[in-house]
C-alpha cells in the first residue's frame, strides 16, 4: 500500500508547482475583499436610502462578506483546476501508475487542496471583516459581538468547502472544461436568480451555496431576507453533506472506470 | 516476470484485447508487436492497472499491480500518449512522482541526466518537442531503477539518435537481468533489440517466439546476379543444378547459395557479371504476412500514395528485398548486435 504521508507530500508538491494555484487563491482573495469593501463603503454612504426593513435587519457582518459571490467562483476554478489539470494533461494515469490505490490518491489530493483552500478562506473572512468594518464606520460591529466570530470562521469555511465541492464535481466529470462549464453558471447565476423566484426559492434553499451561505448572517432575515427553515449550522451542515456526496460521487467514478 | 492470463477486454461491441495469454520474462527484451488499433496500449494498461479488464488477469511476479508497494520501484512504464502536466516543469513533474514512491530526489537529477533533459530540467513540460516529452516519459519510467520496465512505442518522436540511445538502453537494463517489454509496429526495429516477440493482431495472440527463430523461419537469404550475358549465365546455372528466379530489372535471384559458389562459377565459365550480392528478405514482409488478416486500419493508395500492404502468397517485390553490399556475404548493419538480424530493413521501399 502506498504510503500516505509520501502520497499527501507529492500532492503538496504539485500544488505548489503549478502557476493556476498561486492565480486562482490570489483572485479568491483579492476579489472577494475588494468587492466587500466597495460595497461596505457604498452602504455606508447610501445607507440612508435603504428601506425601513433593511435598515431593521442591518448586518455589517454579512455586509463585508458581500463579494464572496464573485470570489467563490475563484475558488471553484482553482478546485476544478486542481483535479481537472490531472485528465486534461493526461498525468492521470502516471499518478495512478505511481499511486494504484485509486482512493488513497483521491482523498491526499483533496485533503492537500481542501485545507490550502480553507487556509485561504479563512484568510480572505477575516481580511474582508476587518476591512469591511472599518469602512462601516459607527455601523460597523467587532469580532466580539454575539454570532460575529462564528459568522467571520463561517465564511472562511463556506469558501474552502465551496472549492472542495468543485473538486469532488470534477473527479465525476473529469474534464475542467466540463465542470466549470457547469459550475461557474451554476453559482453565478442559476442559483442566484432561482433564490430570488417565489417557489422556486422553496428548492434553490437547499442549494450547497445557498444553505451554506447561512453561516455568514449574524441578523436573522438579515437585509430583508426570508426566514429560513434551517439555522446557521444546520446550514452549513446541507452545505457539507453537498461536499460529502460529491467527493464520494467522485471517488467512485475514479475507482470504477477506466483511467 | 509478467504473467497475462486469459487477457480480455471490450469496448463496448469492440474486443481490443482477446483472451491474451503469455508471459513476459527477465533478463530479456521482449517485443511486443501489432499493427495499429491491435490492443498493445490497451493491455499495457491493463497491466497497469489504469484499464479494468473484462475478464482475465495480470500478474507481476505473482502480484496485482495494486498488491505492489510503491509500484515505481517494482515497474517502470511509459504510455503511448501525453502523461505529464504541461505547466510544471520537467524536475517538478518527476519530483512529485518521486515522492508518492519515496523515492529521493536525489534520483530525479539522476534520470533527467540517463536520458538528457538536464539543460532543461526547469523550463515547463509544455515547451517540449515531441522527443524531448518521449525522454521525460522514459526518465519517469527509470525514477525508480525498477526491475520491470514498459515502453510503449519508445522510438516514436526520437531522432536517429535518440532511437539508438534507447535501443542500447533497452539492451543494456535487459543484460542487468530486467524485464523489458516494449512495444512497436516495426519487426525491423525489433529485430535490432528484442529477444523474444509476442505478436498480436486485433487483440489475439499471434505469435510468441524468440527473435531468433522468428528470423530462422522468416526471413529468406538468397544471391541476386544481374549479368549483360544473362541467358548464358541461366544455362551456366541450370547445368550446375541451381534454380534461377527471374526477378524485376533483369535481375536473377538464386537461393540456397552463396556469394563464393556463384562467384567462382561465373568466372570459371567467363560470365561477366554486374551484380553479385547477397540479400536478406525483410522480416517486415514476414511480419505483414502474419498480421494481414487482422490489420484494421488500412491505407489506400492514391496518387503517389503507399502500397497496400502485400497479402499472404505475395511473391518477393522487389520493393521488399534488401541491398545487401555487393559481394559482401553476411553483411549485416551498422551498430547490430543481435545475431542474424536483418541489414537496412529500415530503407523499405516504397
Ligand atoms: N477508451 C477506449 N474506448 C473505446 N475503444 C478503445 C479505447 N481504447 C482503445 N480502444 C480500441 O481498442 C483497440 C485497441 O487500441 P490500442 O490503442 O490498444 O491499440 P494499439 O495496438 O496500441 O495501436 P497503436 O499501434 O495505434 O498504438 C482499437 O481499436 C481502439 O479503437
Ligand atoms: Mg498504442
Amino acid at each position: 500500500m502506498a504510503s500516505v504521508p509520501a502520497v499527501l507530500n507529492s500532492e503538496w508538491t504539485k500544488i505548489r508547482t503549478v502557476s493556476s494555484t498561486t492565480w486562482t487563491l490570489i483572485c479568491a482573495f483579492a476579489v472577494t475583499v475588494a468587492m466587500s469593501a466597495a460595497l461596505c463603503a457604498l452602504l455606508n454612504a447610501t445607507f440612508d436610502d435603504l428601506s425601513e426593513a433593511e435598515q431593521a435587519t442591518f448586518d455589517p457582518t454579512l455586509v463585508s462578506f458581500s463579494g464572496t459571490v464573485l470570489g467563490q467562483l475563484a475558488m471553484v476554478v482553482f478546485g476544478v483546476l486542481v483535479v481537472g489539470t490531472e485528465y486534461s494533461s493526461g498525468m492521470i494515469r502516471t499518478s495512478l501508475a505511481a499511486v494504484p490505490q485509486r482512493g488513497t490518491l483521491l482523498f491526499s489530493k483533496i485533503t492537500v487542496a481542501g485545507v490550502l483552500a480553507l487556509v485561504v478562506g479563512l484568510l480572505t473572512s477575516f481580511v474582508s471583516f476587518f476591512l469591511g468594518q472599518a469602512l462601516l464606520g459607527d455601523r460597523g460591529t467587532d469580532l466580539g459581538a454575539d454570532n460575529v466570530l462564528r459568522a467571520v470562521v463561517g465564511a472562511g469555511l463556506y469558501m474552502g468547502l465551496i472549492a472542495i465541492f468543485s473538486m469532488g464535481v470534477t473527479a465525476m466529470l473529469r474534464s475542467s472544461m466540463l465542470s466549470l462549464g457547469i459550475l461557474v453558471p451554476f453559482f453565478f447565476l442559476i442559483s442566484q436568480i432561482l433564490i430570488a423566484v417565489p417557489y422556486a426559492k422553496d428548492v434553490a434553499r437547499y442549494f450547497p451555496d445557498q444553505a451554506g451561505s447561512k453561516i455568514m448572517q449574524v441578523v436573522p432575515e438579515a437585509m430583508g431576507s426570508d426566514p429560513s427553515p434551517y439555522g446557521p449550522w444546520a446550514g452549513l451542515g446541507i452545505m457539507v453533506a453537498w461536499v460529502v456526496a460529491a467527493v464520494l460521487g467522485g471517488y467512485l467514478v475514479l475507482k470504477n472506470r477506466d483511467a | 516476470m509478467i504473467e497475462l492470463e486469459g487477457l480480455t477486454k471490450r469496448f463496448g461491441s469492440k474486443v481490443a484485447v482477446d483472451h491474451l495469454t503469455c508471459q513476459v520474462r527477465p533478463g530479456m527484451v521482449t517485443g511486443f508487436l501489432g499493427p495499429n488499433g491491435a490492443g498493445k496500449s490497451t493491455t499495457m494498461r491493463m497491466m497497469l492497472d489504469l484499464d479494468n479488464p473484462t475478464s482475465g488477469t495480470v500478474r507481476i511476479d505473482g502480484k496485482h499491480y495494486h498488491e505492489l508497494q510503491e509500484p515505481l520501484k517494482y515497474i517502470g512504464a511509459l504510455l503511448d500518449a501525453k502523461s505529464m502536466h504541461g505547466g510544471r516543469s520537467a524536475y517538478n513533474n518527476l519530483l512529485c512522482l518521486a515522492q508518492s514512491n519515496r523515492i529521493p530526489s536525489s534520483r530525479v537529477d539522476e534520470v533527467l541526466d540517463t536520458v538528457g533533459l538536464s539543460g532543461v530540467a526547469k523550463k515547463k513540460s509544455k515547451g517540449f518537442s515531441l522527443g524531448m516529452g518521449q525522454r521525460l516519459g522514459i526518465a519517469s519510467a527509470l525514477l525508480g531503477d525498477p526491475e520491470i520496465l514498459m515502453f510503449d512505442e519508445p522510438v516514436n518522436g526520437l531522432d536517429p539518435e535518440g532511437i539508438h540511445w534507447i535501443r542500447n538502453l533497452m539492451k543494456a537494463l535487459a543484460a542487468e537481468g530486467r524485464t523489458i517489454f516494449v512495444s512497436s509496429h516495426l519487426m525491423s526495429e525489433m529485430a535490432l533489440t528484442a529477444d523474444h516477440l509476442i505478436v498480436i493482431g486485433q487483440g489475439r495472440l499471434l505469435a510468441d517466439t524468440s527473435m531468433a527463430d522468428f528470423i530462422h523461419e522468416n526471413s529468406r537469404s538468397y544471391v541476386r546476379l544481374r549479368s549483360p550475358q544473362q541467358e548464358r549465365l541461366r544455362d551456366v546455372l541450370h547445368q550446375e543444378g541451381f534454380t534461377a528466379v527471374e526477378a524485376d530489372g533483369g535481375t536473377l535471384e538464386i537461393d540456397g547459395a552463396t556469394t563464393e559458389e556463384l562467384g567462382e562459377l561465373a568466372a570459371r565459365h567467363q560470365v561477366v557479371l554486374h551484380e553479385l550480392s547477397s540479400q536478406r528478405a525483410s522480416l517486415e514482409e514476414a511480419f505483414m504476412q502474419m498480421t494481414a488478416g487482422s490489420v484494421e486500419y488500412h491505407a489506400h493508395s492514391g496518387p503517389g500514395g503507399a502500397e497496400p500492404p502485400p497479402t499472404v502468397g505475395a511473391g518477393w517485390g522487389e520493393g521488399w528485398q534488401q541491398p545487401g553490399g555487393t559481394a559482401a556475404p553476411g553483411t549485416t548493419a551498422p551498430g547490430t548486435t543481435t545475431p542474424g538480424s536483418v541489414d537496412g530493413t529500415e530503407n523499405k521501399g516504397a
